[in-house]
């Protein structure tokens, strides 16, 4: 949550409860939503290592609030963040060790393991679709679900290729 | 979770098999069907006795690797190719031993198909193409072209009804045959990857098609390796080498993840 904070306060500078309703705005529903906490906890972060600088602003009836905004320093991190690849979501190895080392460990027979997941696969795709039916008009939302369905379709081809190997 | 499973055991027990009779919620049902396809040299078994049950309204979808038989069951459901062995009732009726005469008035009325690689008549514009089995079946011309004026509206296909098949895209036709084979309100819908050649919007239009026939009563048995797509039936089965690997209902919608963060493992 560093980096995607710093990009928002590259544009222009927020305090605590802006980034939250920004990231709320541009990803939607779909995308896991930082609370409150854990956004404070990571700008306080940011400051100590001098990626940003926060100002308090007197506010007449209620607490001060701090508003932040980035550093050279900064910038040239988030510079270097766009500047490199990113990587992938890791290979399912937990469920392959399953898979693997299931026979003679005691554990269930490999077609189970693979119908126990695919089934989870399935039914994850189900909710996946009911979260694209309900944020239709927030097109980076809808991009977000389809990248995960597709990692999805992904995962369940390899099961099928894992079924015809191991068979 | 497999429905047949009971079924079986009860047939297995009965001394007379042609005796039993479809349980009545049953808009298909299929037992022990068995196809070998023997060319000169080699025999494939491409179903292996396989049980059947899709119930009416249910939209079942069946998946698999490719060679798995997904297609040679379909096309024994829809009577384009005979079992070796095996019954099949359809709508109450028995249907395995019918003749090809009685078989092409059951896909006039009773099954739609929608084939894997679409069998539209090439020489017909591609509103003939769903306007004319129709007809066939009895609707009058504005009937006819009201029906398919509707499903082509659905399907985003207005400006391509005066197009014979040969001038539209893969994904085009592909729509065509959807139309055509729910053009006469078919008690069962067959569809063999309905949505193979389509880009992400055009499945997405299918799919909505669908899920609205579903919703409004359609039993819907189609073949996909498109989980999206498999995702919005409530039952799948996994076809694996001629037989069924694995029947599962799937949850409730509202049984699934809020957010992506499972899939992507975007924490962090
Ligand atoms: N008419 C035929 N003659 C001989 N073999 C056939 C015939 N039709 C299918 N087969 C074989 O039967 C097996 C099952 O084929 P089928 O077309 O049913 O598979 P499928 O699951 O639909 O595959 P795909 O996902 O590629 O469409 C394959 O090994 C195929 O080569
Ligand atoms: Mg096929």
């Amino acid at each position: 949550m560093r980096l995607p904070l710093l990009a928002l306060l590259a544009k222009e500078p927020a305090h605590g409860y802006e980034l939250k309703q920004a990231l709320e705005q541009t990803f939607g529903a779909a995308y896991p939503q930082p609370n409150i906490g854990q956004i404070y906890v990571t700008l306080g972060r940011l400051e100590k290592n001098g990626l940003i600088k926060g100002q308090d602003i007197d506010q007449s009836n209620r607490p001060n609030k701090r508003v932040y905004e980035i550093t050279d320093a900064g910038r040239e991190e988030l510079a270097a963040w766009f500047a490199e690849p990113t990587e992938g979501p890791r290979v399912r190895d937990e469920f392959f060790m399953k898979l693997v080392l299931a026979p003679g460990a005691g554990g269930s027979d490999r077609l189970a393991l693979i119908n126990t997941q695919r089934r989870h696969y399935l039914n994850v795709m189900r909710g996946l679709s009911r979260l694209a039916a309900q944020d239709r008009d927030n097109r980076v939302a809808q991009l977000l679900i389809e990248g995960a369905m597709l990692h999805l379709q992904a995962d369940l081809d390899w099961l099928e290729r894992c079924q015809e190997e191991l068979d | 979770m497999s429905r047949s499973g009971p079924d079986t055991a009860r047939v297995a027990a009965t001394p007379d098999a042609d005796h039993v009779l479809p349980p009545a919620e049953a808009m298909l049902w299929a037992q022990d069907l068995v196809k070998t396809h023997r060319g000169a040299e080699t025999a494939t078994h491409a179903v292996r006795h396989v049980d059947l049950r899709v119930d009416r309204g249910e939209f079942v979808a069946i998946m698999g690797p490719s060679g798995a038989g997904k297609s040679t069951l379909l096309h024994l459901l829809g009577g384009l190719d005979r079992p070796d062995s095996g019954r099949i009732w359809l709508d109450g009726q028995r249907v395995d031993g019918l003749s090809e005469a009685r078989w092409s008035l059951l896909r006039r009325r009773t099954v739609g198909i929608v084939f894997q690689f679409f069998n539209l008549v090439t020489n017909m514009t591609a509103a003939d193409n769903v306007e004319l089995p129709a007809l066939l079946a009895g609707m009058s011309p504005r009937q006819a072209r009201a029906r398919r004026e509707e499903l082509f509206a659905e399907l985003d296909l207005e400006d391509r009804a005066r197009s014979t098949p040969a001038a539209l895209s893969g994904g085009e036709q592909q729509r065509v045959a959807l139309a055509r084979a729910l053009v006469n309100e078919p008690g069962l819908l067959l569809a063999d990857e309905p949505t193979g050649n389509l880009d992400s919007r055009n499945t997405r239009d299918v799919l909505r098609l669908l899920a609205r026939y579903h919703a409004s009563g359609q039993t819907i048995l189609l073949v996909t390796h498109d989980a999206r797509v498999a995702s919005g039936a409530d039952r799948v089965i996994s076809l694996f080498d001629g037989e069924i690997a694995d029947d599962t209902a799937l949850h409730a919608p509202a049984d699934g993840p809020t957010t992506v963060a499972d899939v992507l493992r975007l924490k962090g």
